[in-house]
Parts: C-alpha cells; sequence; structure tokens
C-alpha cells in the first residue's frame, strides 16, 4: 500500500469559475460543467462551450465512475516528507475525453492497470473538497 | 508538400549563420546575462559579423517565465548589454516550443524586418536549485513537511488541478505518458534506457557535456526511482549554459567560411487540446501535430534526415518524437531503439549526438539546435557522424518540446 498522496495538499482558490468544482464533493457528488444546448462536459470549466460555443452551461451531476487511462507511483520528495503516492489521469464515463487528475487511494501500486475502473472520493481539506478516485470492487455497488 | 502550399515556405528564405555556446556546467555560479552575452558573442564571430551588424534580437521565454534559473535574461536585458540597436525584437514563452523563438526569427528575416537576427536560450537552473535538488513546478511552497504553520499561497489556472495531488512536475505527467505506451504498445524500461545510454555514450565524445561517464543498463536499471517508470537516469541534467543562433538571410549564405545551415521547413502545429492531461492521444500530445506540420511543407521525407536531435528532456519525449517524426511506425519506437544500434552514430539515425539533456546538459531545446548545426557543418569532431559511403551530414531533424508543447525543425546543410 502507499499514501492517499502527498502528506501536504496544495490547495486551489476557489474561483467564480471553478468554485463550483472543487466543493462539489460536499454532499458526496462529482458535478462537471455542461453545455446545455449540445450535452458536451467542459473541463476545465470555460465561459463558453468549446463544441457547439454556446453560453448556456452549468455544473451537472455525474456518476463519479471512470476508468483509469495511465498512472505513476511518485517516489521524488517534491512535497518533502511524502511517503509514495500513486497520480493517475482517470477518464470520466459519462464522457471518456475529460480526464481529471487525482491520486488512487486505498489502492497497491501493483494491482493498478490502465483501464482499471474506479470511483469517486472525497478528501475534505479545509473549505476544499479534493476529488479522489478508488478502485470498484468486484461485487460493490 | 501539402497541396494548401502554393508557394516557397517563408522560413526557407532563413539560414543559421552562425552559433555559439558558452561555458556549460552543473554550477557555474555565473549570471545568465554574463553566459547569453558570452554565447552571443561567439555566435556573432562564428557567422562573420560584427555587434553592428545585429539588428534582431530574440529569445524563449523571456520575462522572468518558471522556476529558479529557467527564464534567463529577458531581450531587453540583452539588448541594453550588448548595445544592440534593433528593427526586430520578441521574447515569449507560448508557442512552438522553445524553437519558437528560432522560428519567430526565421519569418521576420523572410519578411525583411531584420537581416540578422541573435537568437538566445539561457538556463542557470543548476546554480539556482544549488544542493537543494529538482522542485516541481510550485514545489517547495508546501515544503517543511506538514505544512501546519504560515501562510500557503492558493493556485489558480493550469496549476490548480495537478498540484493538490502531488503531481508537481512534468516528471510525473510525462511518466503517465510512458505508462500509457507500455499499455498500448509493450514499452520497456530497457526501451527507455536505450536512449539514456546512447546518450551517455554521445556525451562521452561532448567536453561540455554534464555527464561523461559511461553507463550501462544495470546502471540505469539500479538508478533510483522518481515516478514509476521513470528513474533518475530518464531525466534531464539541469544545468548553467547559454546557446545563440545566428539567423539570417539565405542570401549571405555564400559569404560565410563554413557551411550555411538552410532552415527547410518548420513544424508549428497544436491540432488537439492544448492540455497535458487533456490532449485526446496521451500516447503522442503535440509531437503528432508539429511533426505532421513540418512534413507538409517540404518534399524531404523522414529517410533523408541523416541525424535527429530530438527533445530529451525525459527519455519518454524522444520515444514519443522518434514516431511523431516517422522514423518509424505508431508504437513501434521501443523496438526501433532496443539494443541502440538504430540511433547511434553509425546507426540509421543517429540521435542527439552531443549527449542530448540527459547527459548534456538541459540547455533547453537549443543544445540540440546547437548541435545539428555542428553535425550539418561537419564540425562534430570525434563525434562527427559520417552516414554511409563517406558521405556527409545533409539533413537534420531537430524537436523541441514535450506534451501540449512542440516544435520542429528540418535543417539541411548549404552547398558551399
Amino acid at each position: 500500500m502507499v499514501a492517499n498522496g502527498p502528506v501536504f495538499r496544495l490547495l486551489p482558490r476557489l474561483d467564480d469559475d471553478v468554485a463550483f468544482y472543487w466543493t462539489s464533493g460536499a454532499d458526496g457528488v462529482l458535478r462537471l460543467l455542461r453545455c446545455h444546448a449540445c450535452g458536451f462536459f467542459i473541463h476545465p470549466p470555460g465561459p463558453v462551450c468549446p463544441r457547439c460555443l454556446s453560453r448556456d452551461l452549468g455544473p451537472e451531476e455525474v456518476s463519479g465512475r471512470g476508468h483509469v487511462e495511465t498512472f505513476t507511483v511518485n517516489y521524488q520528495q517534491w512535497i518533502p516528507g511524502s511517503d509514495p503516492y500513486i497520480i493517475a489521469w482517470v477518464s470520466i464515463d459519462e464522457q471518456p475525453d475529460v480526464r481529471l487528475t487525482t491520486n488512487l487511494v486505498d489502492a497497491g501500486p501493483d494491482a493498478v492497470y490502465c483501464g482499471m475502473p474506479v470511483r469517486v472520493v472525497f478528501e475534505q481539506n479545509e473549505d476544499v473538497w479534493i476529488p479522489l478516485f478508488t478502485p470498484i470492487t468486484e461485487g460493490a455497488s | 508538400m501539402s497541396p494548401a502550399l502554393t508557394e516557397e515556405p517563408l522560413e526557407r528564405r532563413a539560414i543559421i549563420s552562425g552559433v555559439g555556446q558558452s561555458e556549460v556546467g552543473r554550477r557555474l555560479g555565473r549570471s545568465d546575462l554574463d553566459l547569453t552575452v558570452e554565447a552571443g558573442l561567439r555566435a556573432i564571430e562564428d557567422a562573420g559579423l560584427t555587434r553592428d551588424d545585429i539588428d534582431g534580437l530574440s529569445t524563449y521565454p523571456g520575462m522572468g517565465a518558471g522556476t529558479g534559473g529557467f527564464a534567463g535574461p529577458t531581450s531587453p536585458e540583452v539588448q541594453d548589454a550588448m548595445g544592440l540597436s534593433l528593427n526586430w525584437h520578441d521574447g515569449g514563452g507560448e508557442g512552438a516550443g522553445q524553437m519558437r523563438a528560432v522560428i519567430s526569427a526565421s519569418l521576420a528575416v523572410a519578411a525583411g524586418l531584420a537581416r540578422h537576427v541573435l537568437v538566445y536560450r539561457t538556463v542557470t537552473e543548476g546554480t539556482a536549485q544549488g544542493t537543494g535538488g529538482r522542485q516541481g513546478i510550485g514545489g517547495g511552497v508546501g515544503g517543511g513537511g506538514g505544512g501546519g504553520g504560515g501562510h500557503v499561497p492558493r493556485f489558480g489556472g493550469f496549476m490548480q488541478w495537478p498540484l493538490p495531488y502531488g503531481a508537481v512536475s512534468a516528471a510525473n505527467w510525462l511518466a503517465m505518458v510512458a505508462q500509457r505506451r507500455m499499455h498500448e504498445f509493450g514499452l520497456t524500461r530497457e526501451q527507455l534506457g536505450a536512449i539514456a545510454i546512447n546518450n551517455r555514450a554521445n556525451a562521452g565524445l561532448n567536453p561540455k557535456a554534464i555527464y561523461r561517464d559511461p553507463m550501462t543498463m544495470d546502471d540505469y536499471l539500479a538508478a533510483r526511482m522518481i515516478t514509476t517508470p521513470l528513474c533518475l537516469f530518464d531525466c534531464d541534467a539541469p544545468c548553467d549554459g547559454a546557446t545563440a543562433v545566428i539567423v539570417s538571410h539565405r542570401d549571405v549564405a555564400g559569404d560565410l567560411d563554413h557551411p550555411a545551415v538552410h532552415i527547410n521547413a518548420v513544424g508549428t502545429a497544436l491540432r488537439g487540446r492544448p492540455s497535458w492531461d487533456q490532449f485526446d492521444d496521451i500516447t503522442t500530445m503535440a509531437a503528432r501535430d508539429a511533426g505532421a506540420s513540418m512534413w507538409e511543407r517540404t518534399e524531404l521525407t523522414p529517410t533523408d534526415v541523416d541525424t535527429a536531435q530530438l527533445y530529451d528532456g525525459f527519455s519518454i519525449l524522444a520515444i514519443t518524437w522518434i514516431e511523431a517524426l516517422g522514423f518509424c511506425g505508431r508504437g513501434e519506437s521501443g523496438p526501433f531503439v532496443e539494443g541502440g544500434a538504430a540511433i547511434a552514430r553509425d546507426g540509421v539515425l543517429p540521435l542527439n549526438t552531443a549527449g542530448g539533456q540527459l547527459s548534456g546538459g538541459r540547455l533547453h531545446g537549443f543544445g540540440l539546435i546547437h548541435e545539428a548545426c555542428v553535425q550539418l557543418r561537419g564540425e562534430g569532431g570525434e563525434r562527427q557522424v559520417v552516414r554511409p559511403g563517406g558521405r556527409p551530414v545533409e539533413v537534420a531533424a531537430v524537436a523541441n518540446g514535450g506534451g501540449p508543447i512542440a516544435g520542429t525543425m528540418l535543417l539541411t546543410r548549404g552547398i558551399r
């Protein structure tokens, strides 16, 4: 087993365009900005849909399920005192070209693989709910 | 050439008439401006020019961008230090990789905005990092372990996405590129190691290289892990040094006392999303687009290339560039480099003949441009590539950048 992330998390500013994303986990649900005109999920959030150019956008719930596109086990002491931790790019099942940079938690580094199904969990740090992902185990909901 | 291109590419009106490099070392303790002037004056002399002939100035990235020692001096500082009177000047960190400064200079010369442009890239990352080691982007901010006390700034912009996860370095992001290539194409650590070992062997013949002792596969595999699957020897060597080139109009090519280096084509495209984690194809990223766009601007083909100087800030980037420039098929670069024969100086594609950034030092793209010119001019000494049948190096491909940042140039040897 490895750590669930660096010993210390640098946090995002809750700027107007991203505050919904970084606080979405307060009720345990992941939300992404979505275009109401064409249905495209826009990440990172922007002022306009890059596909159809509509400005009719708003945060929408997603299932929180995704797949590990790729990952790395970090050993370098960028943030001193950290134990090894897993960084991943996870694709979102509703729209797999949306990828979230994240940590995999409660995951053994030797058990992780590209294509592994995962689900979101949140870790609260101050006023930020950091989306993390954990393996979906057989038979679990 | 692309059907869209109905006339000769404008960059072909430009040549690299001179090259110059400062002292290069791990920690020189000299100022970035001092190193830049040294490289600049050498390049001017090499081109057979004087300071007063220089009427253009260009650099990457300028204006204090990045972590300590990364940016080098600004163009106004260099202009003032060297007493230059300029008709055109440019500096910036957005564009087709580090070589964007050379590409824009070539277009300025073609447009008649300047006759002779001094282009430089200077790093003092070795001195700036001191003995504390390499930091991530934004790294050090949360240092000190627990992070319990004191005010820690928060982040906006693109770094807000990786920083909370300790994904603070391009090493992490490119490790994920490598891992994905292992999944899709069966890339192995030994194939990554072939890049590191090749570059180390070449660095042994480059007196300015940072790391010159021979490296074996056992050495490579035993190195400490940075971020799987990348180990220490997959990461380039921070250093101090300045590299300069003079970009001139091709009508002065005949005045040089050495073969001119012609700019045949440049590759500048970024057709996917400009993002590390959102780019459509993790295994290629922007190298795919820059490489494709370069070949659309020339009648030369990958088989014409005599040496490739491909960005190796991390070994995986050279792996990616080999495919992006068409030297092998998609997914085939691992087997292509395995064992090292194909990329050795006497191989089908002599690669990073001065040691690249992995062993030559992280001169950030411009060391590779410099070496392409050296090889085209036949001035490589012990490490000079000679092609089958004794033919000289006539075509060199240079690539800069990684992830969503990419630029390429195809350079050719002028006929004296």
